[in-house]
C-alpha cells in the first residue's frame, strides 16, 4: 500500500501525464478552447509581457543596475534613501543603485533563476523519467522509488535542506535547490506520459511495423509527451520564483547585492519598509503578478488538456 | 492493521539510519562550525582547535557518529550549541509551538476553505465563484513571508491591535502543563492565558493558512463539481429527493473524500511551511529552531531536527493511510 | 557623567508577586547604604534582548547577550564608571599593584552579602580565583574564554590548551584584603579585573550546585545547576527564572544590595532574535527597550516617540591587508595608496549608523595610547594614483574578502560597506575582485587561518579599557590574516603590555600606535556607535561603550 500523501501528489502528476496520450491534434483542440478562456488569456498576456520585458530589460534600463551612482550614494544614509530625482525615476535603493533600472533588470534575473531552475528540473527529471519509461523493469522501480522519496518531502523544506547543505550559497545553489523540487515531478510526469502511450494505436502500429525501440521512443512517444511537460513547466516557473524569494528571506539566497533579482530585493529591503516602502512593495508586486501570470496560464492549460473536462 | 503498522515502522528504521549517517557526515564536511559561531569576534585558529577538541569534534567522524548513535537510542541528542539546553527538550517545546500554530492554521483553512469551495461550486461561473478562484490563485502567488510581514506592518505597526511576535505576553504568568499555550490556559483555568494565546495566534495562523486554504478551496470546488456530475446524484434527483437532502447525504459526503486526503497532505506541508511563517513571527517553533540551527551550525540540533522530520514524515504518512482506510471502506476491502 | 535619571517613588505598577517579594525580603535587610529606601516599588522593565543566554555562570561566557543579564546580578572587584570605560570601585574599594605589577592587593567592601545570604569576604574572592585557575575539565576550560585569554592558562591545562598560567595564588589577609599573585606583570590589569566573566560568585552556592561541572555530550556542552538555575552573586538584582517556553529571563530586585538599591522591582529580558519584531514590540509597548536597533529604523522609531541612545564609540572597522596575498602589497606605498583611496568620511556617513566616524588609527580616542600625532592619509584620489604609479602597481588586482550572513555593531551591513570600498578602490585604478563568503562558513577560515585574501573587511569591539585589547590583539604577533613580520611592532606592543606604570604604558602604546600608522598593516576605517532603542517612559539607562548598562538606576513611568 502506497502512502496516501504521496499518492495524491502522484495522481495529480499522472492525470497530466495521461494528457500526453491525447496527441497533437487534441493539444490543438485544447489551445483553441484556451483562446476562449479569459483567465488563460490574462495569464498569457502577463507571461508574454514579462518575457519581453526580461529580454529587453538591459536595453530599456536607463542606468547600469550594477553601478553605485555617486549622486545617489552621496545622499544615502541608513535612515534616508533618496527618492526620485532627475535621471533616476524611482530614486535609489539601500546600496545607491538605481531602483528603476534594477526593477527592470530584475525581470531578467528573476526569469533566469526561474527558467534555469525549471530547465534543470525538466532536464534531470525527464532524463530519469525517460530512462524509467523506456527501460521499465528494475531501472523503473529504482528510479521511481527515488523520485517517490523526493516527492513526499514538502517542497520548501526540500529546497531549504538542499540549500543548507551547500557550504555557501550563491545564484547557482539557489537554482539547484529550487530545481530539486521540480525534478521528481518531471520524472514521474514523463514516465507516466510514456507509459500511457505505450499501448496507444500509433505506437503499437509502429512497433508492429518493426520500427526500432529507440526510434519509437524518440519519434513517436517523446513528441507527444512534450505537451504535459510544457504545462507543468509553466506551473513550476511560478513556484520556482516564489521559492527562490523564500530562500533569500531565510538567508540561503544569493549574497551578492549587486545582482538585481526580485526575490533578493524583496528579502533584503524589509527593514527599509518605513524609510522607503517602494523598496519592498515594488519587487513584491512584481513577483506576485508574474507568479500569478504563470499560474493562470499553467492551470488553464492543464484544465484544457484534462481528459475529464473534454467531454 | 497492527501488523501493518509495525511493519511500516520497522521498514523506516534502515532509512533513518542511512539518513542520519549522511546528515552527520555532510554537516561536518561543511566549512565553519559551531566553534566559529560560538567564538564570534574572538575567533582564532588556536581557540577554534581547542574548542573543537573540547567538543569532541576533532575525533574521527565514525567515532563521533558511533557515540551519537549510542546516545540517540536512549533519546539523548546532546545539547544545543546555541542555548546549551538539551536538544530533545528544545525540540519538544518547538514541536508544541509548531503543532499549535499548524492546528489553528488548519482550523482556519478547513473552516473557511470547505464552505468557500462548496459555495463556489454551487454558484459556478457566477461572481462568487470567479472571485474565489482568482483569490485562491493570488493566495498561492504571494510569498508567505511577505504576506506575514505585511500583516505585521498593518495590524501591529500601523493599527496596533495585534501583537507582532511571539506566543505569549510577558505579563502572562501561566502554568505550563502540556506546552500548548491555549490548552494550558483552559486546563489551569487561567483563561487570560488562553485569550492571550489566541490573540497571538490569530495573525500567524491566518498567514500560514493561506496556501492550504487556497488548495482546499480548489479541491473542494473541483470535487463537488465532479460529484454533482455523477450518476447517483442525478438518480437521487430523479427519485425526487429534496435538494437539501441530496446535498447533505450525497454531494458533500462524497465530495469530502478527496478533500480529506488533501487535508492530510496539507497538514504535512504545513508543519514544513511553518518555517517561513515562524521566522516572520519569531514563533519559536521547529521552523525557528531549524533556521537558527542552520545559521549557527548547531550540529546537535540540526541532526535531531532532520531525523525528527523523517520520523514525522513516516508517522504522518501512516496516520493518513489509516484514517483513509477508516473513511473509505473500499480501501480496506481492496487490500 | 552619571545620569541617575529621574528618581520617582512609584506605587506598585504591576500585578505579580513583586510586591510580596519586596515585603518578605526587606524584612531581613541589614545594610542600607543606598540613598533610596528598600520598600520603594518601581515597576518592571521588559528589555528586548537579541539572543538567548547560554547560561548564567559568568566565567563560562563571553557573549554580550549573556553578559547583559549577568551584569545585573553580579559585581566585579573593579567596575566601570557608567557610560565610560574608566575604572571605579566595585566590590573592591581600592586596588594596588606591587612587586613590579606581579601582586595585586584588593581592599574589599564590608557588609556585602551574596544573594544566598552568605558573606562576601576575602576568602570568597580567593575561592573564585582558585576555582577559575583549577577548572577541572577540557570542557570547562574551553568555555572560560576570557579567563584563558587574560590569565593565559590553567593549573592543569586540558585538551589542546597550552598557555602558561599567569595566576599563582590568592591569599586572604584578614576579612577584607585579598592579595592576588601573578607570575608576571600584564598591561591588561587592572582593567581586565572588571570583565563580567570575572564576577564574584558565592562559593557556598557554587559548591552546593556543582558549578564546575561542565560536560561535553555530542558536540555541545551542558552546564551545572549553578549555571542554569542558581546563579548567586552580590548584584542589585537576583535571578528568578529562565523560561525557555516564552523566551524570558526574569530578575527581581535584591533588597539587601550593598550599594544604591535598584528602583525597579523586576527586570524581564524577552529574547526576540528578529530586529523587526523587537522594533514592533517596542512600538506596541510590550517591551520598553531593546538592543541593537537597525540604523534603518532610527528615524521611524524617533518619529514614533521612542528614543535612540547611542553608545560612545568603542569599536573599529578595518580593511585588512594581507601582504602575503599579493607581493605588491609588501610595498608600503601601495598600502598608503589604498588608505588614500578610501573616502572614510563618506563611508561613515552613507553606509554606517548615525554617529559613525572615519578613523586614522585603531584606538578609540578615550583610551590611553591614543595619540593625535600619527601619520594621516586624508582622502585623496590623486595621491593614491601617484603612489600606485611610483610603486609600479597601476594594474593592481586585489581579491577582496567580504563576510556575509553577519551583522556586527561596527559592520551592520557588510555587503553595502564592501561595495562602497570596492567602488572607491576602482576609482583610483585598482581592480577589485570581491569574494563574498559566509562569516561562519569559510570567511573566518579563509581570512584568519589560510590567508587567501589580498584585502578584507573585519573589525573588533573592545572588551575593556586597554590599548592592548585593540592593537595588541591585531598586530601583536605574526598572523595569517595580515601576513607580515615586523619585529619592531611586535616588540613595541609586548613592551607596552608588560609596562606597569600607567604613564609609561601610555607612552609605550602611543609609540606603538605611531609605528602601526606608519607601517599600515591594515587600514583603519570607521567606528560606529551601537545603539539602544528605549521607550520615552524609561529613564536612567546610561549607554556604555562596553555595552555595560546597569538597570539598577532605571525607572519606568506608569502608563
Amino acid at each position: 500500500m502506497t502512502p496516501k500523501l504521496l499518492q495524491r501528489r502522484r495522481e495529480r502528476i499522472d492525470e497530466l501525464a495521461d494528457a500526453g496520450d491525447a496527441g497533437v491534434s487534441l493539444a490543438k483542440d485544447a489551445l483553441r478552447r484556451m483562446r476562449a478562456n479569459p483567465v488563460a488569456i490574462t495569464g498569457a498576456i502577463i507571461v508574454a509581457l514579462f518575457v519581453v520585458l526580461a529580454i529587453l530589460a538591459p536595453f530599456l534600463a536607463p542606468k547600469d543596475p550594477r553601478t553605485q551612482y555617486a549622486e545617489l550614494k552621496n545622499q544615502l544614509t541608513p535612515e534616508s534613501i533618496p527618492g526620485p530625482m532627475p535621471g533616476f525615476l524611482l530614486g535609489s535603493d539601500q546600496y545607491g543603485y538605481d531602483l528603476f533600472s534594477r526593477l527592470l533588470v530584475g525581470a531578467q534575473q528573476t526569469l533566469i533563476v526561474g527558467v534555469l531552475a525549471t530547465l534543470i528540473g525538466v532536464a534531470v527529471g525527464c532524463t530519469l523519467g525517460g530512462l524509467a519509461g523506456a527501460f521499465g523493469g528494475w531501472v523503473d522501480t529504482a528510479l521511481m522509488r527515488f523520485t517517490d522519496i523526493l516527492l513526499s518531502f514538502p517542497s520548501i523544506l526540500l529546497a531549504i535542506s538542499v540549500a543548507a547543505l551547500f557550504a555557501e550559497t550563491n545564484q547557482w545553489t539557489v537554482i539547484i535547490a529550487v530545481s530539486m523540487v521540480a525534478i521528481p515531478v518531471f520524472a514521474r510526469l514523463l514516465r507516466g506520459a510514456m507509459l500511457a502511450q505505450r499501448h496507444s494505436d500509433h505506437v503499437l502500429a509502429a512497433t508492429a511495423l518493426g520500427v526500432r525501440r529507440r526510434t519509437v521512443v524518440f519519434r513517436h512517444i517523446l513528441p507527444n509527451a512534450l505537451t504535459p511537460v510544457i504545462v507543468q513547466a509553466t506551473l513550476t516557473l511560478a513556484t520556482s520564483i516564489i521559492d527562490a524569494a523564500a530562500l533569500s528571506f531565510l538567508g540561503l539566497g544569493d549574497p551578492d547585492p549587486s545582482r538585481a533579482e526580485w526575490g533578493l530585493m524583496l528579502a533584503e529591503s524589509q527593514q527599509f519598509i518605513e524609510v522607503k516602502p517602494e523598496l519592498a512593495f515594488l519587487p513584491a508586486a512584481a513577483i506576485i503578478i508574474v507568479a500569478l501570470g504563470f499560474t493562470l496560464l499553467g492551470e488553464s492549460l492543464r484544465e484544457a488538456l484534462d481528459p475529464k473536462k473534454r467531454r | 492493521m497492527l501488523r501493518f503498522i509495525v511493519r511500516r515502522l520497522l521498514q523506516a528504521i534502515p532509512t533513518l539510519i542511512v539518513l542520519s549517517i549522511l546528515i552527520f557526515a555532510w554537516l561536518r564536511a561543511l566549512p565553519g562550525g559551531p566553534a566559529t559561531a560560538m567564538l564570534g569576534d574572538r575567533w582564532t585558529p588556536e581557540r577554534e582547535a581547542q574548542l573543537n577538541a573540547a567538543l569532541g569534534l576533532d575525533q574521527p567522524i565514525w567515532v563521533q557518529y558511533w557515540k551519537f548513535l549510542g546516545r540517540a537510542i536512549t533519546g539523548d541528542f546532546g545539547n544545543s550549541t546555541v542555548t546549551g539546553l538539551p536538544v530533545i527538550e528544545e525540540i519538544g517545546r518547538g514541536f508544541t509551538a509548531t503543532v499549535e500554530l499548524s492546528f489553528f492554521a488548519m482550523v482556519v483553512a478547513i473552516g473557511l476553505g470547505i464552505p468557500l469551495g462548496y459555495l463556489a461550486a454551487r454558484y459556478r461561473g457566477r461572481l462568487l465563484d470567479n472571485l474565489t478562484v482568482v483569490s485562491t490563485l493570488i493566495g498561492v502567488a504571494v510569498p508567505v513571508f511577505f504576506l506575514g510581514f505585511l500583516a505585521k506592518w498593518v495590524f501591529s505597526s500601523q493599527l496596533g491591535i495585534l501583537p507582532p511576535s511571539g506566543r505569549q505576553d510577558v505579563e502572562i504568568n501561566s502554568t505550563s502543563v502540556t506546552g500548548f499555550v491555549t490548552l494550558d490556559g483552559l486546563l489551569t483555568r487561567e483563561f487570560d492565558a488562553t485569550i492571550d494565546g489566541l490573540v497571538h495566534l490569530l495573525m500567524p495562523a491566518l498567514v500560514l493558512a493561506t496556501i492550504p486554504m487556497a488548495v482546499i478551496v480548489r479541491i473542494t470546488r473541483a470535487s463537488v463539481l465532479d460529484v454533482l456530475d455523477e450518476d447517483f446524484v442525478r438518480t437521487a434527483e430523479s427519485k425526487g429527493l429534496g435538494t437539501a437532502t441530496i446535498r447533505r447525504r450525497h454531494v458533500l459526503r462524497n465530495a469530502l473524500l478527496p478533500v480529506s486526503t488533501t487535508i492530510g497532505l496539507q497538514t504535512g506541508l504545513l508543519l514544513a511551511g511553518a518555517v517561513l511563517t515562524e521566522k516572520v513571527f519569531v514563533w519559536g517553533g521547529l521552523g525557528s529552531l531549524l533556521a537558527e540551527a542552520i545559521e549557527l551550525k548547531d550540529y546537535p540540533r540540526l541532526q535531531a531536527l532532520i531525523l525528527l522530520a523523517a520520523v514525522v514524515y513516516v508517522v504522518v504518512n501512516l496516520l493518513v493511510d489509516i484514517s483513509y482506510a477508516i473513511i473509505d471502506p473500499r480501501v480496506r476491502v481492496g487490500r | 557623567m552619571l545620569h541617575t535619571g529621574k528618581k520617582r517613588v512609584r506605587k506598585a505598577a504591576l500585578i505579580g508577586l513583586a510586591g510580596a517579594l519586596v515585603v518578605s525580603v526587606s524584612a531581613c535587610a541589614e545594610s542600607d547604604r543606598g540613598d533610596s529606601g528598600s520598600g520603594e516599588s518601581g515597576g518592571t522593565l521588559v528589555f528586548g534582548a537579541a539572543g538567548k543566554p547560554k547560561n548564567f555562570d559568568p566565567i563560562f561566557n563571553d557573549d554580550g547577550e549573556t553578559f547583559r543579564i549577568q551584569r545585573q546580578m553580579y559585581d566585579t572587584l573593579i567596575t566601570y564608571k557608567p557610560g565610560t570605560a574608566e575604572l571605579e570601585p566595585g566590590l573592591a574599594t581600592e586596588w594596588e599593584p606591587s612587586n613590579e605589577g606581579k601582586t595585586w592587593t584588593f581592599t574589599l567592601r564590608e557588609d556585602v552579602k551574596f544573594h544566598d545570604g552568605t558573606d562576601f569576604n576575602a576568602e570568597a574572592v580567593c575561592a573564585n580565583f582558585d576555582r577559575w585557575h583549577n577548572l577541572p575539565s577540557a570542557a570547562a576550560q574551553s568555555q572560560a574564554i576570557y579567563y584563558g585569554d587574560v590569565f593565559g592558562g590553567f593549573a592543569e591545562n586540558k585538551g589542546d590548551a597550552t598557555g602558561e598560567p599567569l595566576y599563582k595564588s590568592c591569599e586572604a589577609d584578614g576579612e577584607n584584603t585579598a592579595v592576588v599573585n601573578l607570575g608576571k606583570a600584564k598591561g591588561a590589569f587592572p582593567d581586565a579585573f572588571g570583565l563580567t566573566s570575572f564576577s564574584i560568585s558565592s562559593p557556598t552556592a557554587m559548591e552546593k550546585h556543582n558549578a564546575d561541572e561542565v560536560t561535553q555530550t555530542g558536540g555541545a556542552f551542558s552546564y551545572s545547576d549553578y549555571a542554569n538555575k542558581f546563579p548567586t552573586g552580590t548584584g542589585p538584582f537576583k535571578f528568578e527564572s529562565y523560561k525557555p517556553q516564552n523566551n524570558t529571563v526574569t530578575l527581581v530586585r535584591n533588597d539587601d544590595y550593598w550599594g544604591e538599591k535598584a528602583k525597579l522591582d523586576k527586570v524581564v529580558f524577552k529574547i526576540i532574535e528578529d530586529e523587526n519584531a523587537r522594533k514592533q514590540e517596542l512600538e506596541a509597548g510590550s517591551i520598553q527597550a531593546y538592543d541593537f536597533p537597525s540604523p534603518a529604523h532610527y528615524q521611524s522609531l524617533e518619529d514614533n516617540g521612542q528614543k535612540i541612545l547611542s553608545r560612545p564609540n568603542f569599536n573599529i572597522l578595518y580593511l585588512g591587508i594581507n601582504q602575503e596575498g599579493n607581493p605588491k602589497l609588501k610595498d608600503v606605498r601601495v598600502r598608503q595608496a589604498i588608505q588614500y583611496a578610501i573616502n572614510k568620511k563618506q563611508l561613515a556617513q552613507n553606509q554606517l549608523p548615525r554617529g559613525a566616524t572615519g578613523r586614522d588609527q585603531f584606538l578609540p580616542d578615550t583610551l590611553d595610547g591614543f595619540t593625535k600625532d600619527v601619520e594621516k592619509f586624508p582622502y585623496s584620489q590623486e595621491d593614491a594614483k601617484r603612489l600606485l604609479k611610483e610603486a609600479g602597481a597601476e594594474n593592481l588586482t586585489l581579491k577582496f574578502y567580504v563576510p556575509t550572513e553577519v551583522s556586527r555593531p561596527y559592520l551592520p551591513n557588510p555587503q553595502a560597506v564592501g561595495g562602497a570600498i570596492a567602488d572607491d578602490l576602482e576609482k583610483v585604478g585598482i581592480k577589485v575582485e570581491t569574494v563574498l563568503r559566509p562569516w561562519n562558513g569559510g570567511f573566518k577560515d579563509d581570512v584568519q587561518k589560510l590567508g587567501k585574501q589580498d584585502i578584507h573587511l573585519l573589525g573588533w569591539t573592545g572588551d575593556y579599557g586597554d590599548a592592548g585589547n585593540f592593537i595588541g590583539t591585531f598586530f601583536g604577533r605574526e598572523k595569517a590574516e595580515f601576513g607580515f613580520n615586523n619585529p619592531e611592532i611586535f616588540d613595541a606592543l609586548s613592551r607596552a603590555d608588560a609596562t606597569v606604570d600607567d604613564a609609561e604604558q601610555k607612552k609605550d602604546y602611543e609609540e606603538a600606535a605611531q609605528k602601526i600608522a606608519e607601517f599600515i598593516p591594515a587600514v583603519p576605517l570607521t567606528s560606529s556607535p551601537a545603539a539602544l532603542a528605549v521607550s520615552p517612559k524609561v529613564h536612567g539607562i546610561v549607554p556604555s561603550p562596553l555595552t555595560d548598562e546597569r538597570f539598577s538606576t532605571v525607572t519606568v513611568e506608569e502608563s
